[in-house]
């Protein structure tokens, strides 16, 4: 049934109507609605047989969620940037034994300086944990990317976590076909654990392996990845058929097939590209956007084979490897190796900083002439970055970076900015 | 695409209203996306958030830089904030108050510029009559309904009773239907004629959304 | 000749309360039926009284529980030595997460055994001092606060072992370990609070604490099965001395278990809902120095002039545990449960 309904509510929903069996968390802006529609959900017993726990951190929270899925059941989490590093070891922990635990994760900035708002920072700090990581464009994607991230999960035996930006799509109101819970039935079947701790039939779990035969394990979750990568569109397939919306999946290319300039990206500012796109295709340009939709595995093959004959590669980006450049960018150099494109990184929106389309038909053109340098921020005040420098250079006691910055911007505006 | 800002402190339900506006868009069969802009939560501090209207899909997420409707929901906001920030000429404003545009220093305002394209209603007040409390929010979008026609009321009241229930509900859905009222007088004296009927699509029947910011008046 | 009443109990290494009992008195572990959750073939050193608190404790649980509990451990001693890459000696279902996480990752199995309706299934979670007291607190905390359906036993050494003697919380004042060197005016852990788990357990108001020992197997063994009587969450507080951690003779692991308790030092006692329920009284109450002089790591106190000042501060405190918990009095008064 379609509903305007707000982008958190839809994924509460959307999760209960895969039965998780254990739920807990620990609340984080923005995921809070997430969790807080979930705990409605059981405690009002229309979700059923789900226990839903209360912790008192995020690393708790995984931790319960490894638990339960090693004792069998669905388990399902939701957090946000400092909540997801204070959960890194047992993320780590949870890939490396294997566990098919779900988890949202809204996107948010990772501190210091403390910033509640979106960016990709978080994610990028696991991408290498042995996670599957789905990014969500829209909030209906969100909607079946949970869907599809169960099933993913548990016949792997790999944990999932689905990216959505946060307040940008989690605190956004917009039109959610809901799916039904016999659609949901049909396409999550009950979890069949590979591993279980069954007091029939007892199994030791998480043992110490040496060098040995650590290689050959670490090898295995590798593999696993691999046949994500091949998992992930099929799934995507099927959920089609059955839901009837393309969703998910490990790509999608928008107005590609000619593009001279391609530009890469990953979840909600597809749509902003995706104006700026069409702005400048009605003026004559040859452009397309690439929506990475798995960002790990990080599907290599299928964006070379979308990337085409494009002489430029235009990765936008939220978030920034400090020292390096950008990270996605780095996935897509490698992916694009050997064609003749060049790739050129745009860091965007660190911080819930707007993205807008003027910015992005201006970056493009300039990309388009060939003038765009290899590592572009965009929308960076540099006067504000200079003055800043220059105070540093003054004195020893320049004092916190982050506080002189606002003290030069002034009273926060209070307005639209 | 008729985007539409909304500005208030928080605590009054600035969210709430962009939200319900969303909703309301939806019933008349309209794409709708509402979003909040994020500041430290905190009762009382500014706080603004963003609603699109329009036919077809929404993809853009950036947030709204040109209005074509501005609501106001705390007129304490008028000469603190910058609030009018990319309001043009064409724009429609609607603003919570008792008293009238000139009274509230906004002659140099260039929506003002067109007769009816900044309007005031007493919404505390018609909240308070009707509910016993004092939010504006829902009021004001029965008020903006009537400047913009971007929705119809019987959306609006629908939106309501989505989201509230009981007397909240049916006290919030009066007092929005006299605020609908009160514009719509407001913009026929300002126009010098009598309002046409609002001009916005009857629900449900998908026609395209007029891009256009002219008032029932027009 | 009169008859005197006379009780039996264990000394040294002697099993008298076991050859000399009636059978319905005897340990878990003397039956040939035990599950064996611990077998042999792991790597523990010579007079681990870990090993051997775990070995009775997890064979009374499964018990208790009818041969369906599910453990979880954390990092640690045991985790290490009990599962040995390709090896385990575990005969239970065991899951090892994390250093932190044992309680968390019991309140998810416990929870998984709920939403699955399999009331039957009992969950155990064990740790050493350091996943207890330190990095496990949070966690710990959590799970007493929301009165989750897991027993859990913390096997005090007294430091982290498995790294190398590192001092812990749990680390009793002026002993030595890799991090507080018997060097300077103040050798060895400084004194300050402490850490009193048992209490801080007693002061969620869960519905079962316990401190023991294993000097004192039958005891264990009862308020394992004690424990496993209740529902929600439960503590168990075992003193296992660490001959490698602690300097010891191997051979003098329940020895220097027993001083503890009758110097004073660590309190055996019971407490329900945040009130003590019994206390197991002091035979023969000992001086501080009998159990000091055992252990290398107390040795700078006697080396030389010697630290008399810290030896009488840490009689002090014996002192005042003796005090608090009424651990010496009425022989005829409450004996902590179980023969013997």
């Amino acid at each position: 049934m379609l509903r305007q309904l707000e982008g958190s509510r839809a994924v509460a929903e959307a999760v209960g109507l895969c039965r998780p069996e254990v739920v807990c968390a620990y609340p984080i802006s923005p995921q809070t609605h997430i969790i807080e529609g979930i705990g409605a959900l059981v405690k009002s017993g229309q979700l059923e047989q789900c226990e839903f726990i209360n912790v008192e951190s995020e690393f708790a929270a995984m931790s319960v969620c490894i638990g339960a899925s090693a004792a069998g059941a669905r388990a399902y989490t939701a957090t946000a940037s400092q909540g997801l590093l204070y959960m890194m070891e047992a993320v780590y922990n949870a890939s490396g034994l294997g566990l098919p635990v779900v988890m949202t994760l809204a996107n948010r900035a990772i501190g210091a300086p403390i910033n509640i708002w979106n960016d990709h920072s978080d994610a990028m700090a696991v991408r290498d944990a042995g996670w599957v990581q789905l990014f969500a464009e829209t909030n209906q994607e969100a909607v079946d990317l949970h869907v599809q991230a169960f099933r993913l999960a548990e016949e792997l035996s790999i944990p999932v976590m689905v990216c959505m930006d946060g307040f940008i799509l989690t605190h956004a109101v917009e039109a959610v076909e809901m799916p039904t819970q016999t659609q949901v039935d049909a396409f999550v079947p009950p979890y069949e654990p590979r591993q279980v701790l069954d007091p029939a039939e007892p199994v030791s779990i998480g043992a110490m392996v040496g060098p040995e035969a650590f290689e050959e394990v670490r090898y295995l979750a590798h593999v696993k990845q691999l046949q994500a990568l091949e998992r992930i569109p099929e799934i995507a397939s099927a959920f089609s058929a059955a839901f009837g919306r393309p969703s998910g999946g490990l790509l999608r290319g928008y107005r590609t097939e000619d593009a001279e300039v391609v530009v890469v990206a990953l979840g909600s500012v597809l749509g902003t590209i995706k104006d700026a796109v069409d702005d400048l295709r009605r003026a004559g340009a040859r452009v397309g956007v690439v929506g990475i939709g798995s960002f790990r595995p990080f599907p290599s093959a299928a964006l070379r084979a979308e990337l085409g004959r494009a002489r430029t590669v235009v990765v936008v980006e939220k978030a920034l490897a400090p020292g390096a450049g950008g990270i996605l960018a780095r996935d897509v150099t490698m992916a694009a190796a050997g064609l003749d494109a060049e790739v050129r990184t745009v860091v965007a929106g660190l911080g819930g900083r707007p993205i807008t389309k003027a910015s992005l038909v201006a970056v493009l053109e300039e990309a388009g002439r060939g003038g765009l340098e290899s590592l572009h921020f965009l929308d960076l005040d540099h006067g504000l970055v200079e003055r800043e420098l220059a105070r540093m250079a003054r004195r020893r006691r320049s004092g916190p970076a982050a506080e002189n910055i606002l003290r030069d911007i002034g009273v926060v505006s209070a307005g639209a900015t | 695409m008729f985007q539409v800002r909304i500005h208030g402190r928080g605590g009054q339900g600035v969210v709430t209203a962009a939200e319900l506006l969303s909703v309301a868009a939806f019933r008349d069969g309209h794409y709708a996306q509402a979003f909040p802009s994020f500041g430290s939560e905190r009762t009382g501090a500014p706080v603004v958030a963003f609603c699109r209207i329009d036919a077809g899909p929404i993809r853009t997420r950036e947030p709204i830089a040109e209005p074509d409707g501005l609501i106001v929901q705390d007129a304490t906001l008028l000469h603190q904030v910058d609030l009018f920030r990319g309001v043009g000429p064409e724009a429609l404003v609607l603003i919570n108050s008792s008293r009238g545009v000139e009274e509230l220093g906004l002659a140099d305002l260039p929506a003002l510029r067109r007769r009816g394209g900044v309007l005031t209603v007493p919404a505390t007040e018609l909240a308070r009559e009707h509910t016993g409390r004092p939010f504006p929010n829902a009021v004001l979008l029965g008020g903006f309904a009537a400047l913009s026609g971007v929705v119809s009321i019987d959306a609006v009241v629908l939106a309501i009773r989505d989201r509230f229930a009981g007397e909240v509900a049916e006290g919030n859905a009066a007092a929005a239907r006299r605020a609908f009222a009160f514009v719509a007088d407001e913009a026929a004296e300002s126009a010098g004629a009598r309002p046409a009927a609002a001009a916005a699509p009857a629900p449900g029947d998908g026609s395209g959304l007029e891009v256009s910011t002219r008032a029932a008046t027009a | 000749m009169a008859l005197h009443p006379v009780k039996f109990y264990q000394t040294g290494s002697f099993a008298v309360g076991n050859r000399l009992l009636p059978v319905r008195y005897r340990t878990v572990q003397s039956e040939p039926g035990r599950t064996n959750s611990l077998n042999s073939g792991h790597r523990a050193c010579q007079g681990c009284g870990e090993a051997l608190g775990a070995r009775y404790a997890l064979d009374a649980a499964m018990r208790a529980a009818n041969g369906k509990m599910i453990a979880v451990n954390a990092t640690g001693c045991l985790e290490v030595f009990s599962t040995p890459y390709p090896e385990t000696s575990w005969r239970v279902p065991w899951l090892h997460s994390l250093f932190a996480n044992a309680p968390s990752v019991a309140t998810g199995v416990a929870a998984a055994m709920r939403a699955k309706g399999r009331h039957d299934v009992r969950v155990v979670a064990q740790a050493g001092d350091g996943g207890t007291v330190d990095i496990g607190f949070a966690c710990l905390s959590g799970m007493f606060e929301r009165n989750d359906d897991v027993l859990f036993l913390c096997y005090d050494n007294q430091g982290y072992m498995n790294t190398g003697v590192q001092r812990s919380s749990a680390t009793p004042p002026a002993a030595r370990t890799a991090t507080t060197e018997a060097v300077g005016p103040e050798p060895g852990n400084p004194f300050g609070q402490g850490k009193d788990m048992a209490r801080l357990a007693v002061a969620h108001g869960i519905p079962y604490v316990a401190t023991a020992t294993v000097a004192e197997l039958h005891d264990l063994e009862y308020k394992v099965h004690k424990a496993m009587s209740f529902h929600g969450a439960r503590y168990l507080h075992v003193l296992v001395p660490c001959p490698l951690g602690w300097q010891a003779a191997s051979g003098d692991t329940i020895r220097l278990a027993r001083l503890a308790k009758e110097t004073g030092i660590f309190p055996v006692y019971e407490a329900e809902h945040g009130e003590l329920t019994s206390v197991s009284r002091i035979r023969r109450p000992r001086p501080v120095e009998d159990y000091l002089r055992l252990q290398g790591r107390y040795r700078h106190l006697f080396a030389g002039d010697g630290r008399p000042d810290v030896v009488a501060r840490l009689q002090a405190m014996a002192d005042a545990n003796i005090r608090r918990y009424g651990l010496v009095g009425d022989p005829e008064g409450d004996e902590a449960g179980g023969a013997g």
